[in-house]
Formats: structure tokens, sequence, C-alpha cells
């Protein structure tokens, strides 16, 4: 039983074959790794998963429902949530605010018990604010609760998009590159921290470039290079495999 | 070398503009306007060339106006003590612009969910401020319904307008959505115009009842002001309580970043028709109040211009931010009263101030103001 089921996706764009023919299973409470040269199709993959794009081909099963081509908010209503490549914090909000907003979904009250503010308005705006402050606590953020978002380091910003992905009770988190402009310090505290999640219970699709992160953490690999899946396989069988040496490295010529 | 010829760049540089503009203009006007022009332009060049080097170099402390005013809510009931004496203090003019300017507050209140609160920037506002007018205005001419029954049902239909719009809109972002709302706001002014037969077009509809309390009309001054007043305290209210809610946090997070609000379970689509229909309720409020006040609606209140002077009451007092709206509308409401001694320049000294504002506080004088920890 796998929680994340590709069949066969692709997704071109004209003529260009961005991801082409991909399938992959990922289990629950794994972590997973998307690895490729520049240009690859990873985040044209993660955008298909995530609802940005629309597959052209293919389907994307998610706990046993096929969510191919839904809305984003949909897809996130559902359990899958993600980071950006370029952090896309919520940035005039302050840090507490950013995650109590990936908590949408989870609000019943509507408009009028919030004018009226009425007692069970206040009791779920106290939890969702408990609940942030935990998912800050998770990530290590705690004293920067009431900080403005956009005002923090780079390091501090990326931990906290993780934080608000978390926020929406997603139980598969897809990171886009985590540690992307991290020194080695930084860089070993977001390993522990992915391991972390996947010991809470989630599951995490990663991509990464940094091969100590994807070799030290990742149970399962897949390799794509143009679009295509060239490889698949643990960390020890991906570092074997010609292709992939092939695909970083170039074809040995004499 | 090389910095001898940028030099003479610089120094040349505005000889041969004007000489160029002075050339442009001798078939026109003659030698003797040429040679005006010449000097006219070779003085002026250099002097706003110092002029904008000189705004380059001045930094005003940034002051946060914020601070000025106290958090803590408990104090608030006091500010009803200065207005409420204000009837009893002021003469009728006073109360008169004092009324518009509650009157303004609600209608920017409502802008402001648009633009500040959702990011959606929109140029016909003052669109809902007339179908809210009209809508009272005719239902009562002709219905016979008076204010407190007819206002809630004007009010509906400019919400319902409001999601109209917004049904093609939502499609459009930025500097589209800014020309279809520009446009909106044109056809529904130019509807009320033409459409002689039911709106008496540039005429207006006059003999609108005042609201009544039971059987007192409610058409002196003071009388409408406490009703403004009440309704303006009900509008804050309301709104910052929907600000510090979901749906508030949704509309900051759109504004913020449409995609990232997706990702995180937003419907960003129904969120921002929410955005619209809010936004339009407040500005229908508005408008049956005006028309209420006036007694008389007629399609010249509802110019381009008005939206522009409701756009400028958001930028001023800082996007999203509901006190420095409230601020905003009171200062644009009674700056160009209070510099009615200058006549004719009034509104150039206006203008020159918000250009200047502007320039030195972008952010307009309160904005920063954190979304739902300070409720």
């Amino acid at each position: 039983m796998y929680l994340l089921e590709v069949k066969a996706l692709s997704k071109y764009f004209g003529g260009v074959r961005a991801v082409e023919d991909v399938s992959f299973n990922t289990q629950s409470r794994t972590i997973f790794s998307i690895i490729g040269p520049n240009g690859a199709g990873k985040t044209t993959l993660f955008n298909c998963l995530t609802g940005f794009l629309k597959p052209t081909k293919g389907n994307i099963i998610f706990s046993d429902k096929d969510i191919s081509g839904s809305s984003p908010d949909k897809i996130s209503r559902m359990g899958i949530s993600r980071t950006f490549q370029n952090i896309r914090l919520f940035k005039e909000m302050t840090v507490i605010e950013n995650v109590m907003v990936a908590q949408h979904s989870k609000i019943r009250c509507g408009l009028l018990s919030a004018i009226i503010r009425s007692p069970s308005f206040k009791q779920e705006e106290l939890t969702i604010k408990e609940k942030s402050f935990e998912y800050l606590e998770l990530l290590g953020l705690e004293n920067y609760k009431d900080n403005i978002a956009g005002s923090l380091p780079y390091g501090i910003q990326r931990k906290l998009e993780i934080a608000r992905a978390l926020a929406t009770e997603a139980s598969l988190v897809l990171l886009d590159e985590p540690t992307a402009g991290m020194n080695p310090q930084e860089t070993e505290e977001m390993m522990t921290t992915i391991k972390n999640l996947r010991d809470l219970g989630k599951t995490v699709i990663l991509i990464e470039h940094d091969m100590r992160v994807v070799m030290g953490i990742s149970e399962r690999i897949i390799v794509l290079d143009h679009g295509v899946k060239i490889a698949e396989g643990s960390p020890e069988e991906i570092k074997n495999n010609p292709m992939v040496i092939e695909a970083y490295l170039g074809k040995e010529t004499h | 070398m090389k910095k001898l010829l940028e030099k003479t760049r610089k120094y040349l540089m505005p000889l041969i503009i004007a000489l160029w503009f002075s050339f442009l203009l001798l078939p026109f006007k003659g030698i003797k306007a040429s040679a005006f022009l010449f000097i006219v332009l070779s003085l002026a060049i250099p002097a706003m060339q110092l002029l904008s080097n000189f705004i380059k170099k001045i930094h005003l402390p940034q002051i946060d106006f914020n601070r000025y005013i106290p958090q803590d809510k408990r104090y608030l009931p006091l500010l009803l003590i200065p207005l409420a004496a204000v009837p009893f203090l002021a003469e009728d003019y006073i109360i008169d612009v004092a009324i518009m300017s509650g009157i303004y507050i609600i209608l920017a209140l409502g802008l402001n969910v648009v633009i500040g609160f959702t990011g959606l920037l929109n140029l016909g506002f003052v669109a809902f401020y007339a179908i809210g007018a009209y809508s009272y205005a005719l239902i009562n001419t002709n219905l016979g319904l008076g204010f407190w029954s007819a206002m809630p049902i004007s009010v509906l239909l400019t919400t319902i307008s409001g999601f109209l719009l917004a049904i093609p809109a939502m499609r459009l972002k930025g500097d589209y959505l800014a020309i279809v709302t520009l446009g909106f706001g044109e056809i529904v002014r130019l509807i009320f115009n033409n459409w002689d037969s039911f709106t008496k077009g540039p005429n207006g509809i006059s003999g609108i009842d005042p609201p009544f309390l039971f059987i007192l009309p409610i058409d002196s001054l003071p009388d409408f002001y406490y009703l403004v007043l009440l309704l303006v305290i009900i509008s804050v209210f309301i709104m910052t309580r929907v600000k510090a809610s979901k749906i508030g946090r949704a509309w900051i997070a759109i504004r913020e970043d449409e995609i990232a609000s997706s990702a995180v379970g937003i419907n960003k689509t129904l969120h921002k028709l929410y955005s619209f229909a809010f936004g339009a309720f407040w500005a229908g409020l508005a408008g049956c109040l005006f028309a209420a006040k006036m007694r008389f609606v007629s399609p010249e209140s509802f110019t381009f211009m008005e939206s522009v002077l409701v756009l400028c009451m958001v930028i001023l007092g800082g996007l999203g931010s509901i006190r420095g709206v409230i601020f905003g509308a009171i200062i644009l409401v009674f700056l160009p009263e209070a510099l009615r001694e200058v006549q004719m320049y009034r509104m150039l000294a206006l203008g020159a101030g918000l250009v200047l504002l502007m320039i030195f506080r972008p952010q307009g004088l309160f904005r920063g103001e954190s979304v739902s920890t300070r409720s």
C-alpha cells in the first residue's frame, strides 16, 4: 500500500517534454528524494503533484484518490503540502501568522461567529495559535514568533516555510531544495529536522542538490534526466549506477 | 579624459535639450518665443536635477504613527466622548463636513478590503457607492419604502453586484483588473446618466426621504451625525473582527503571495469573490447614507474622480490599516475644506501634498500593523 502513486506522468510545454512518462511509488513514513541535473524536470514534477501544473498525461494517486489535475488548494486540503525553491512567505505577516494562515482549512467558524466573537470562535483561534506555536517549536523558531517574516535571515525563512507547510497538517510534505544557500551547520540541522518529520509520521519527498543530504537521509531515490526517470533505488544503488554517473558527469570518451 | 567627457556631457546636455525644444517651437511662435523657451529650459533643467539630487539626500525619520496611539482597546470608548460632543460644540458647517467624512470612512473601509487586504486594484469602486445610493433613491421614491427597510435591500443589491463584477474579474490580475474595474465604474455611471425613464438621467432623483426614528425624521444635521457615527462604529467594529478571522488572514495571504496562499489550502478565487462582495457591501451602505443625507442623487456625484479620491484615502492612511484608512478619509475630507481660504490653489496644494507623501512615505501613514495577533 503506497501513499503516493505516480503513473506514467508526462508534462509537455508545447514541444518541450519537461517530464516524460515518469512513474514511482512512495511508501508512507519514508524520505524519498528526487535528484537530477539542472533542468531535469524536478520542479515541474513537483508542480504537477501539487496542482500548480496540469499533467499532460498520466495519473497521480494519493491515498487511493486520483488527484491529477485538481486545483492546488484542493490538493493541499487533501494532505499534500510543499515549500518553494525561491522562498514564498507572506512577507508582511509575522512568523506565527504565517503558520496560522496554513491552518485555514482547519477552521470551522464562519464570518458571523467571527464578528460576534462566539465562544467557539475564541476557542478555535486559541487552539490554532497554540498549534502554530508547536510547529514553530518543532522547527526551533519560537523566539522569532512576532518578527515580520520578510525581515528574517534566509535560513530562518526556509525553516518557516517548512513550518507553514507542516501546519496544513499534510501527511505528505514536498520540500524543494530545503538546504539551498545554507552553510554546513545549517544543512546539518535541516537534515535532523527532516528526519524528525519522518519520525512524526510524515512522508517527505525531497528535491535536493546536496548529495550529502540526499545520500544521508533518503530511503529511496529517483533520478531524472531531461524529464525521464533514469534510475530508482536506495542511496547505495544510485551511487553505483553508471547511468546516474553519466548524467551528472558525462560519458567517458576513451 | 573620460571624466572630462562626462563633465561636458553633464553641462552640455541641458543646453542641447533646451536648444532642441526651442528649435521645435521656432516655426510656430517665432524667434522671440524660442529664445525665451531656450533660456527658461536651460535654467530649469539643471534646477530640476539639483532638486532631485537634493530630495534623494533627505532621509526623513520614519515615524511609526502606530506608536502614538494607545494599543489598549480599553481606551477606545473614551474617544466616544469628544465624538458625541461634536454637535454641541461645532457649527453646522463642521458637522456637515464630519458627516461627509463619516460616509467616506465607511466607503474607504470597503475599498480597503479589496485593495488593502486582498491586494486587488479596483479603480471603479465608486460604482458600488452609486449602486447603493441609486438603489435607495429608487426604492424609496418608487416603492415608498423607508430607510430602514430600503437600506438592507440596497446593500444586498450592491453586494450582489460586487459578486457579479468579481466573477469575470477574478481571471485578471494587477493592471488588467484595474482597467476592467475602471470600465465597470464608467458603465454604471453612464447607465444612471442615460436611462432617463428609470433614473431621470442627468437631472438626478430628488425628494428622497430621510431616515425615520419611529415617526421622527432624522433630517437635522446633529441627528444625522449620530446616525453616521453609529454606523461608522459598527463598520469599524465588524471590520477589525473580520480582519482578525480566518477570512481576513486568507485575504492578506492572497495579497502577500497568491501562489503560496493556494499552496496552504486557500481557495483564492472564492476569497477574492468574498473580498469584492464584502467591500461592495460597505460601499452600498455608504451610498444609502449619502442618498439619505443629500436627499438627492445624480450621476455627477459618482465620477471616476470619486474613485480616485477614495483610493487616495486608502493609500494615504496605509494600505490594509483600518485606523490609517480612517485618518486618511478624515484628512482628505477636511483638508480641502480647511484650504478653502486659498480657493483655487487648494486642489494644487492637496495634490502636491500627496506627491510629497508618496516620495517620503510610500507605505502611507499607518502601514505595518499586524494582522491577527493584535486585533
